[in-house]
């Protein structure tokens, strides 16, 4: 619980008052990204009790990996302007995190977090568009997501014995959310065993296919206001308790090293624990991005919950299911709930939080949660954002 | 498991003409610091120790160690024929490059393998600097 003492800080007076999914789906052949991402704008909005004209600030990451439309373009066509606009790269924990800035300075009340993708990744024989880089000194290598954050695995593995069980184990209980969730877009497909994702095929060794995201299509949005206002809308408020963003460099450019990047998300995670004068072990609920497998184990080191290397055994003996002490990715995560576009499933981390403190995560409710720990990113990526909600007003 | 000519191949910029210049003669440079003397890969309009604009190419020994790896089997593009070994090198002169391990079985890569840069010219522009297993 959160002590008492922790020196009161601006986002404690932010919460989220919104957060609601769309219909996801392998493909949503109906929709673009345009029209999803209105339809989680509508969603929400009634959801929460709102209308736009509760709205003065609106955020949407842009262009072919983001919601297809501007925030400006969002703003004109929601009529809510003048309305602050968000800026933040990628969306997710970012547009939260600025969003909430905003807020607590006074520049707006009330932003909407919108993200929505479909139709953007239809040349199935390659890799996922969004996981492609561009850049001269990679895209010859045949380099893709997965294969970024497999160098990483692999180097842990070698540093500290991390073994493919390790792996196996986180994939099989984030898979297994996914199987009970009837919201998943692979609901039913378990349950799993660690051996079943061994025996699925390889993509990029350490990571078998079992071990990686999958890739489909949705929307979703969130909305935030002051604590002040939080009382006028449906659903009751989730406080930020603390929030925190670690970057080493650009994504998918330079080669992605345990010794640059591993422990990204240490910083961030240390901050956001101060900010909310708690630890580890106060969290009830991990909401990790969960690109990889492994990305789990490292979370869980980087974060303090385990000590360095620790992270294989520490995840063992249910101690991340549903029903142990630090159950992952409720939902299903980017591996069976969604992995909604380029940007979508980091918004999601973080309404699957929402939804747990609301008490609204149905047969993976976690009793009594009072405390969400959503991050986003990886080491692959070279940056891991982290945000801390609470049920409770810190 | 060779990687064919349609592959995609590196669009050179200003700044990287150099090295890529180099890798056509079978060279492999990287730039030196003329204040702090470090080393800076991939190419940068400043070095990456002390930020320092005064930087000039030199030629690396094209040696190194594996520093990690993977074995890829579900290819970024149906160009590269699976397996492939995408590896992070560290060269013997400090600083870390991305690359493939070729003209070896990829059940053999492992973590600090000694390799050497061997480049294979893909187009009249380009030759690109694979590493294969010392000799
Ligand atoms: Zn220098």
């Amino acid at each position: 619980m959160v002590r008492h003492g922790a020196s009161k800080h601006p986002l404690h007076d932010v919460a989220i008052v919104g957060a609601w999914n769309t219909r996801q789906a392998l493909r949503l052949d109906e929709h673009t990204s345009e029209s999803i991402t209105l339809e989680a704008i509508r969603g929400v909005l009634d959801d929460a009790g709102m209308t736009p004209s509760d709205i003065d600030g609106i955020s949407a990451a842009s262009g072919s990996r983001g919601a297809g439309m501007s925030s400006g373009h969002l703003a004109y066509l929601m009529g809510i302007g003048p309305a602050w606009t968000g800026n933040a790269a990628g969306g997710g924990i970012n547009a939260v995190l600025e969003a909430a800035q905003a807020i607590a300075a006074g520049e707006c009340h009330t932003v909407l977090i919108a993200a929505g993708s479909a139709g953007v990744y239809t040349e199935r024989a390659s890799t996922a568009p969004w996981t492609r880089p561009g850049n001269e000194f990679v895209v010859c290598w045949g380099l893709f997501t997965a294969a970024e954050f497999a160098l990483i695995a692999r180097r842990h593995m070698h540093l500290y014995g991390t073994r493919p069980e390790h792996l196996a184990t986180v994939a099989a209980t984030i898979r297994n959310n996914g199987h009970i969730n009837p919201d998943a877009v692979y609901t039913g497909r378990g349950p799993f065993t660690p051996a079943d994702i061994l025996e699925s095929r390889m993509v990029t060794d350490p990571f078998h296919l079992l071990d990686c995201a999958m890739t489909s299509e949705g929307g979703c949005a969130l909305v935030l206001t002051t604590a002040e206002r939080a009382g006028n809308f449906k659903r009751p408020p989730a406080y930020i308790l603390g929030g925190a963003r670690d970057t080493f460099g650009p994504a998918y450019h330079f080669p992605p090293t345990w010794d640059l990047t591993g422990w990204v998300g240490r910083e961030a995670a240390r901050k956001s624990f101060s900010m909310a004068g708690i630890g580890p072990e106060d969290v009830d609920v991990c909401e990790f991005y969960d690109p990889f497998s492994f990305e789990i184990i490292r979370q869980f080191e980087a974060f303090g919950f385990c000590g360095e290397g620790e992270g294989g055994d520490f995840i063992m003996n249910g101690t991340i299911e549903l029903g142990g002490r630090y159950p992952i990715c409720t939902d299903g995560g980017l591996m069976s709930f969604s992995h909604g576009g380029a940007t979508v499933q980091l918004v999601q981390r973080v309404i699957t939080g929402v939804h747990q403190l609301w008490g609204q995560s149905g047969n993976r409710q976690v009793p009594d949660a009072k405390i969400v720990m959503c991050t986003n990113g990886g080491a692959g990526a070279l940056f891991t954002h982290v945000l801390l909600l609470g049920k409770e007003r810190p | 498991m060779t990687s064919s000519p349609q592959i995609p191949l590196p669009a050179p910029t200003r700044l990287s003409q150099p090295f890529w210049d180099a890798c056509q003669r079978g060279q492999l440079l990287v730039q030196r610091c003329s204040d702090c003397d470090g080393l800076t890969f991939i190419p940068q309009p400043a070095c990456k120790h002390c930020l320092s604009p005064r930087l000039e190419w030199t030629e690396v020994s094209g040696k190194g160690t594996v520093y990690s790896y993977t074995v890829v089997w579900r290819p970024q593009t149906p160009a590269f024929p699976v397996p492939y070994v995408v590896a992070i090198v560290d060269l013997d002169e400090g600083c870390q490059m991305m690359t493939n391990v070729v003209d070896c079985d990829p059940a053999d890569v492992h973590v600090g393998m000694r390799v050497a840069a061997h480049f294979r010219r893909m187009s009249d522009e380009i030759t690109l600097p694979y590493f294969r297993p010392e000799r």
